[in-house]
């Protein structure tokens, strides 16, 4: 009789954590993890920032060295795709034919980026933000002086413009929207960013409609619907991504925008698990399904899925939290602010570079977003969790310590 | 190469060999070492891998920034030899070093 074998696919940040913690909760059989980069598990964070300037390498972005994964017998399979599952033979068929079988599999194939399908978008330079190559691909175009226009503005667009200005090119970011960060922030947390992009030169646009990219062999210009062109050496799309749900859906499991998990990040097959930005979960704090797109939860949704492949179930109980950087400027975000009823700024988000925003929602704290204040980001957190009512007046004062605020 | 003790909250304790240049925390991550979170990955950006520094190495560890002192006020069970083990980076000085971990990162 052969040992039982657990199949990860995706070599993702949730990947290799689940593929960690079958170990330590106890899983005594083999563990192959598949993925699609012809990496180990990277952190993806650093991609807009310090290895976009070359000051990290690809050794650097590794969670873990692989000595460690070969220490406590954790298999990969790098550079190849998984493109079928056979639930009723517990089957994984690989691109080039080849099959695994598995006793339990998790899937974390994650999300890949938005494509803008417009006139021009095939053009030598115009480049997206997601993986290692991208960030390679994006090397090849950047120098002093270079002209990057970014499309879209949310964290990526964003990040990635903070990064381009500090390696001394000349940036413009383009949104669509009529403010930055519409989907994710309140209109004074957009004025903020604006305002300190163009404080740092970068030329920002709000109200864009884009047309296309023109260029010979490689973008040169970008064209906008009033007429407006923008010149380009490169132009980077960020305008968000699409989860990975194909092989889940193929396969007959639920998927509705995600991989459908339950609590304990089981799919509708119970000898498959899903974690990361691929699944879509109920949030017993905010009532609503959700899918989320952020390391915290690739990793907590990894823990409780080997958790509950292992036969020890733990419930996915975890309040969001992102963070980002830009500049000199660290915004930490705890909770999800859709649907917020009325907005405290704690600080002033006219001047300066720290302050917090706190969103509120029948009078309860629902979300904060904490500009270089990590104090209002670690006791918001607790503020949220705790569903206080909270009093208008302290909360914007900075004067007063949020620690008051809480429970004893 | 350096070598830095762990020890959890149950007592149990890891004595790791850590290369110089790479954090505590990395360390304990490489080595699946429960008690250390380390959300964020290392940008001091989620206190999720607190840990108590021995007192009698505390001398030999440079100071916190400004950010790690605000957001250690924040942690669970905080002490004046609370540290975030992202920010500490291993050397051949500290070679020896033993860290403390606490009963939970949240």
């Amino acid at each position: 009789m052969t040992e039982p074998c657990c199949i990860v696919v995706g070599a993702s940040h949730a990947g290799g954590q689940l593929a960690v913690s079958l170990r330590q909760q106890g899983w005594e059989g083999r563990i192959l993890v598949i993925g699609d980069e012809p990496f180990l598990p990277y952190n993806r964070p650093p991609l807009s920032k310090t290895f976009l300037s070359g000051e990290k390498h690809i050794e650097d972005l590794l969670i873990r060295p692989e000595a460690q994964y070969e220490k406590v017998g954790i298999d990969f399979l790098l550079g190849q795709r998984v493109t079928a599952i056979d639930r009723n033979n517990k089957t994984v068929t690989l691109s080039k034919g080849e099959t695994f079988a598995y006793d339990k599999l998790a899937l974390t194939t994650g999300a890949r980026v938005r494509p803008l399908a417009i006139a021009g978008s095939e053009l030598k330079g115009v480049l997206y933000l997601r993986d290692i190559s991208d960030v390679e691909h994006i090397r090849q175009f950047i120098g002093k002086g270079k002209k990057a226009v970014i499309v879209g503005g949310g964290y990526i667009g964003l990040e990635t413009a903070a990064m381009l200005r500090k390696l001394g090119l000349q940036v413009t970011v383009l949104e669509a929207a009529e403010r930055i960060l519409k989907r994710v922030t309140a209109p004074q947390v957009s004025e903020f960013y604006t305002r300190v992009h163009r404080e740092e030169g970068v030329q920002l646009e709000t109200g864009v409609e884009i047309q296309g990219f023109v260029g010979q062999d490689r973008v040169e210009q970008v064209q906008c619907g009033d007429g407006t062109v923008y010149p380009a050496d490169l132009v980077i799309i960020g305008i968000g991504v699409i989860p990975n749900t194909e092989l889940a859906q193929a396969a007959g499991l639920a998927v509705e925008n995600g991989i459908k998990v339950n609590d304990f990040c089981q799919t509708s097959d119970p000898d498959i698990t899903a974690a990361g930005d691929c699944t879509n979960h109920f949030n017993g704090f905010y009532q609503r399904n959700l899918r989320l797109e952020s390391v915290q939860n690739a990793m907590e949704q990894a823990k409780v899925a080997a958790a509950a492949l292992c036969d020890k179930p733990i419930q996915y109980n975890a309040l969001p939290w992102f963070w980002s950087e830009q500049y000199d400027i660290k915004l930490q975000i705890a909770g999800l602010s859709t649907d917020y009823d009325d907005l405290v700024i704690r600080g002033d988000h006219s001047d300066g570079r720290k302050f917090s925003a706190f969103y509120l929602k029948q009078g309860r704290v629902i979300a904060v977003d904490a500009i270089n204040s990590p104090q209002d980001f670690m006791f918001g957190k607790q503020i949220i969790t705790q569903k206080l009512l909270v009093d208008k007046v302290s909360l914007s004062d900075p004067g007063v310590s949020l620690k008051d605020f809480l429970k004893k | 190469m350096p070598v830095v003790t762990y020890i959890s909250h149950d007592g149990a304790i890891n004595e790791i060999e850590v290369a110089s240049g790479t954090s505590v925390m990395q360390g304990a991550v490489d080595n699946m070492i429960d008690g250390i979170v380390a959300e964020c990955g290392g940008s001091c950006s989620c206190a999720t891998c607190h840990c108590y520094v021995d007192e009698a190495w505390l001398d030999k560890v440079p100071a916190a920034s400004e950010m790690e002192k605000d957001m250690l006020e924040c942690v669970l069970e905080p002490e004046d030899n609370s540290r975030l083990s992202c920010q500490i980076t291993v050397t051949d000085e500290l070679d020896g070093l033993v860290v403390k971990l606490p009963p939970s990162q949240f």
